[in-house]
């Protein structure tokens, strides 16, 4: 009954004309995250357009910390309720489904949303200009890179605080993206996540051109990929009469053969389904970064700026990991045998073609890019094990995962020289004799990274390789070891570069950061050693949310 | 009252003091002597309790048995820490808490102008607590702990004057040494484990009966080895002669009365193992009869007193390895005389330390000479364990070492012939280098100098709380055997653990001790001739290529350099050869080459957006014919 309503209320030119329509039930209480999200974007811009600059930081800050809190705390409410596991449902007319993975994606897309929020705040770095403090992004995004008017918005002490409800938009859709059951719904949250942030991405206050380059390459290729996704959901829509996956899924198993009058020369054609599903798929492994798919991870998070890379490395990895898992896992099971091998694939050729190239890269920020991409593979390989256990192996993985990358680049970000951050690797030689704190706790990060014990990536990869030698893709895990031996190479090159090297007569300074970022980094630290050390818990919450609902 | 609750306190003591002693700082430094030893007699007075409650109990019954608490309680995979106190382990007891009190009485002494001597009751009382675990324990595993207890008291106190380089190599040296036997031990249990599926004494020795002899000759050679590096045999007897850089009483004590004889109580405590494995109880005999004859040979040629002895012990424990590798028939007198040689051993060590109390610590033989005047209860009381080492009829090691000799004989066949012969011969050797150590110590004329800081010793009786030690042993050196022997009171009681034997004697008993008496006074009219008749050179002469080797402990260490060291050596680096080129080559080849690769994938990323596109184009396009092809194949 809710596919036909869906379909309704997507496609009503479609439908016999309409006397009266009926107003949309919708579950506030079980959509409250994303609308408290979406709210408090809204109130973002009316912050931006009345109150005024002087305040509108201490304003925008206070409201998406406000949120984001409230909105997980939201989460807790639903999952504790019983939402994530037998009250598992699907809400607002089929658009939305309530279940395990859903609410445990979204706690973590806003638990990394909430702590990239700190480090977006960050305003200590750098020194302050003109008698302002200024954070790490640009004074005024329309004013041309080197142009008097910037110069004139730098004197002015203009800030970006767009930057907040940006990030607040993004974060909707991001919670909307894992726990979308229809394919319309599935592609407006890619979009309303993915613009604000192809924006966020040029707002970098340095080395702005660069920037700009990043965003634009973003938002073409995301916009090509988009294309794809689009034509794959149109072709599915051909082969199975409605976009809604419960619908699909039936069609795919044979159990619904009811034909709609108007899709009769296409319904059932299973080259639609599986063009359009690989399609689909294409789109979503964009997102993710996975090979071949993957070439603008490292121009963009070179480019962006810092607290946004580690907030889109983390974020947008969770979101996109859990659609690709609900379509994967609730629309396409009956085509598993079909999906399998080829995902089989491209999880073996993300995981070595990430750790391979990372080896030759010399900048940081490339060569954390190029870390989650190898990650995107080790991540696909517990997807493809097609098991409840692929699941909440995958659930926890990003979970760690988030913590640490935003952990990771928030150090980035305090490793400064006079052209701000100071991002090539030569320049990081001998940190650990400088600032032994800094480079002990990045040391802890990229021993994560390479899934050291006691850490919480070990924990994660032994997880999904588990969840993937119990589905039947033993060889895929002897693949993803071997991936992770070429891994350490790089993430222990590091470590010796810091704490065994002479630092440089010119070599960068450490900069002390502000409460905020001190948070992110402490809590990435925190997070990394429980999941390392007891990780048992978190296990047992993610095998709890392993279940999809229908 | 529940006497088996008592046995915990026999370990519990001991330890408390080692933990005080170690822990207590400075505090304690005038009575830690004084505490040290209070707390080492409490294991003895809690032994004699529960040995006079034994004694009134049937033969059957008087194994006692307390389970403390459970160690590691994993499916699979019990381990206790539970107590098993029968008659083999009430003897010990009895000796490492009786020799020990008396020790430690002694080293109050001894010890008196030391510093740290605090820290010495300490390890001594460590040593009693590890020891006691050792005898005490009801399984394996727990037996290993205290094993390795000794093994660490052992090695604290060789060492415990590390400010000479010779005391911290000799500890070092006794340390890896032991390491190889305690590998034996570790293995021994994992083989214990994996063929009957626990390491409990009672399970494991009961099942042995029906295992196969190839896995119990496995378990028993192991058994070997460990007892081997404990108790200094052939071939892992290098350290023991090293570990005389201890104090004293430590040698006493460790190095000769107790932990040495663990090796000893090991062997005869799995028994039933070694009875079913007769290879193994051949390779006993065997190392055995090797260190009887190795060490006694290398007692004859030592000057320093300690070494001299403690070729001595090597010997002697060779004459209790060899009676327990002899099966039911030596077990009895494998543990008797270990309990003798405890006492003569012990009073000998005691003596040799309170002539060098009296001679500024001088170790040297040859510059002793005559000091029977200027020591009587020295000379008294060594006098009297020499008379019982030497086997002189009447004292304790004259029965003891007797019955191992007709035990050897008893054995039967070729091998019954070779073994006693040793055993005679060695008796012979013995009785030869104690005379000689006996004369060159006590009689001739006095051949000590002034040092080259001009301070000539001034040879003076010890203090009481030296002599009185010495005295007590004596008195055991003399009486214990007879008492042991008279009546087989020893036998019959040890005879429900070890389950004794009679073999036959090709020899009649009368024989046998004639023999022995003939060997005894060849012995001692040899050493007579060489040392007591001719003045003894203050240098030591050349000798002949035997006395040599036998100097450099017939170049064991030599051995051990050029064949372990040595070998060692060139396999490392054959080894490091191996992997720099090999093991180097192969992983270099592939870092470089993932390098490689790495530097030319990294090409494909030009910065063009539209090479991009054209990737997920081409990507897009193979996903689709590759999930278009799955469905056709």
């Amino acid at each position: 009954m809710s596919a036909t309503a869906v379909h309704n209320l997507w496609t009503m030119a479609a439908a016999d004309p309409i006397d009266k329509i009926d107003a949309p039930k919708i579950e506030y209480g079980q959509l409250a995250p994303t609308l408290i999200v979406i709210g408090a974007a809204v109130i973002g811009v009316l912050i931006e357009a009345f109150v005024p600059r002087k305040s509108r930081y201490y304003a925008q800050l206070f409201v998406s910390v406000v949120a984001l809190a409230a909105a997980f705390a939201a989460v807790v409410a639903l999952a504790s309720g019983g939402y994530g596991t037998t009250k598992a449902r699907i809400a607002a007319m089929g658009a939305i489904a309530v279940d395990g993975p859903a609410l445990f994606l979204q706690g973590t897309i806003l638990l990394a949303g909430l702590v990239a929020i700190f480090t977006f705040a960050e305003r200590r770095l750098d020194p302050e200009a003109h008698g302002n403090r200024i954070d790490s992004f640009v004074a005024q995004a329309g004013a041309v890179p080197g142009s008097p008017g910037e110069q004139a918005a730098t004197k002015a002490g203009f800030t970006t605080t767009e930057v907040f409800p940006l990030a607040l938009f993004a974060i909707g859709g991001m919670l909307v993206f894992p726990s979308a059951n229809d394919l319309l719904t599935l592609f407006i949250a890619l979009e309303v996540f993915s613009l604000p942030l192809y924006l966020l991405c040029a707002l970098a206050r340095r080395k702005r051109l660069m920037s700009q380059e990043a965003a634009v390459k973003y938002f073409l290729l995301g916009a090509f990929a988009s294309a794809f996704t689009l034509f794959g959901i149109a072709l599915i829509y051909g082969y199975a009469g409605s976009v809604s996956y419960g619908t699909i899924a039936k069609v795919v198993d044979g159990t619904l053969t009811t034909v709609d009058p108007a899709l009769a020369g296409t319904m059932g054609n299973d080259a639609l389904l599986l063009i359009g599903a690989a399609m689909i798929v294409m789109g979503l492994l964009f997102k993710v970064g996975a090979v071949p798919f993957h070439m603008w991870t490292p121009d963009v998070y070179q480019g962006a700026p810092t607290p946004v890379t580690g907030f889109m490395a983390a974020a947008t990895k969770v979101a996109a990991f859990g659609a690709l898992l609900r379509l994967l896992y609730v629309v396409l099971p009956g085509l598993r045998w079909d999906w399998r091998p080829v995902m089989w694939g491209i999880a073996v050729i993300t995981m070595l073609g990430g750790a391979i190239v990372a080896i030759t890269q010399t900048d940081i920020k490339r060569l954390l890019a190029y870390s989650s991409i190898a990650h995107a593979g080790f991540i696909l390989a517990g997807v493809v094990a097609t098991t409840e256990e692929g699941v909440s192996s995958v659930l926890f993985y990003l979970g760690a995962y988030s913590f640490v990358t935003i952990g990771a680049f928030a150090v980035v970000t305090l490793v400064r020289d006079a052209g701000g951050e100071a991002t090539h690797l030569s320049k990081w030689a001998g940190l650990g004799r400088r600032s032994p704190l800094v480079a002990a706790v990045f040391a802890v990060f990229l021993l994560a990274f390479a899934g050291i014990p006691l850490t919480s990536g070990f924990s994660g990869k032994f997880a999904v390789f588990k969840a993937a030698a119990e589905g039947g893709a033993g060889a895929l895990v002897v693949v993803g070891v071997l991936s992770s031996a070429i891994a350490a190479f790089f993430y222990i090159r590091v470590i010796v570069l810091m704490f065994f090297s002479e630092p440089k007569a010119d070599g960068p300074t450490v900069a002390v950061p502000s409460p905020l970022t001190m948070t992110a980094i402490g809590v990435g630290v925190a997070v990394t050693l429980v999941l390392g050390v007891a990780p048992q818990y978190f296990l047992d919450l993610a095998g709890q949310a392993g279940v999809f609902v229908r | 009252m529940n006497t088996e609750n008592l046995i915990a306190l026999l370990v519990a003591a001991p330890l408390l003091g080692a933990a005080v002693l170690l822990c207590g700082g400075r505090r304690l430094d005038r009575v830690g002597p004084w505490l040290g030893t209070l707390l080492a007699a409490v294991p003895f007075v809690i032994g004699l309790v529960l040995f006079t409650d034994m004694l009134g109990k049937g033969a059957e019954e008087r194994s006692l048995h307390q389970h403390l608490f459970s160690w590691i309680p994993v499916e699979g995979f019990q381990a206790d820490v539970a107590f098993q106190l029968d008659q083999l382990s009430m003897t010990f007891v009895l000796l490492i808490s009786g020799v020990g009190t008396l020790i430690h009485l002694y080293s109050i002494g001894y010890m008196e102008h030391d510093e740290r001597r605090r820290r010495f009751f300490g390890y001594l009382n460590l040593f009693l607590a590890a020891m006691l675990l050792l005898v005490l324990a009801d399984n394996y595993l727990l037996l290993y702990v205290g094993w390795e207890g000794v093994g660490l008291a052992s090695y604290l106190l060789i060492g415990f004057w590390q400010h000479k380089p010779s005391a911290a190599t000799a500890a070092k040296k006794a340390f890896l040494v032991n390491r190889v036997g305690d590998m034996g031990l570790s293995i021994a249990i994992m083989l214990m484990f994996t063929t009957f599926g626990t390491f409990a004494f009672e399970p494991v020795l009961g099942a042995a009966e029906e295992t196969s002899e190839g896995k119990l000759t496995a378990i028993g050679l192991m058994l070997l080895l460990a007892a081997c590096g404990k108790s200094a045999q052939v071939p892992l007897q290098s350290w023991l002669g090293d570990a005389m850089e201890g104090p004293t009483p430590v040698s006493a004590l460790i190095h000769a009365a107790t932990m040495v004889t663990a090796g000893v109580y090991l062997i005869v405590r799995s028994g039933v193992i070694f009875n079913g494995a007769p290879d193994a109880q051949l390779a006993v005999t065997v190392v055995g009869a090797v260190t009887l004859l190795f060490g006694a040979i290398v007692g004859c040629a030592k000057d320093d007193i300690k070494k001299a002895l403690a070729g001595s012990t090597m010997s002697q424990i060779g004459y209790m390895i060899l009676a327990a590798g002899l099966g039911p028939i030596g077990y009895v007198f494998a543990i008797m005389h270990l309990v003798t040689h405890g006492f003569f051993k012990a009073g000998l060590f005691l003596g040799a330390g309170s002539v060098m109390h009296g001679m500024n610590d001088e170790v040297d033989m040859r510059k002793y000479g005559g000091l029977r005047k200027y020591m009587p209860v020295t000379f008294v009381t060594f006098g009297l364990g020499y008379l019982a080492i030497i086997g002189f009829p009447g004292l304790s090691g004259f029965f003891s070492k007797d019955k191992i000799i007709e035990a050897a004989f008893a054995k039967g066949g070729t091998e019954g012939w070779i073994l006693g012969s040793v055993a005679l011969l060695g008796a012979a050797i013995t009785a030869y280098y104690m005379t000689r150590v006996m004369i060159m110590t006590f009689f001739g004329e006095k051949r000590w100098e002034p040092d080259a800081q001009g301070n000539a010793p001034h040879p003076h009786e010890s203090p009481k709380s030296m002599t009185i030690p010495m005295i007590l042993l004596a008195v055991g050196s003399v009486f214990a055997g007879g008492f042991f022997s008279i009546g087989d009171r020893f036998m019959h009681w040890l005879e429900p653990v070890t389950h004794h034997d009679h073999g036959d004697s090709p020899l009649s008993a009368a024989t046998v001790t004639g023999a022995t008496m003939v060997v005894l006074v060849i012995g001692v009219s040899m050493a007579w001739v060489q040392y007591g008749r001719r003045p003894v050179p203050s240098v030591a002469p050349r000798g002949s290529l035997v006395t040599r080797a036998a100097r450099r402990d017939l170049l064991q260490d030599d051995f051990n350099h050029v064949v372990l060291v040595r070998g060692g050596e060139h396999l490392t680096r054959s080894l490091v050869y191996v992997d720099h080129t090999l093991v180097d080559g192969v992983v270099n080849g592939t870092a470089a080459s993932v390098g490689g690769l790495s530097g030319r994938l990294r090409k494909l990323q030009n910065g063009y957006a539209r090479s991009y596109a054209v990737s997920m184009f081409g990507g897009a396009a193979v996903l689709i014919v590759a999930t278009l092809l799955m469905r056709a194949v």
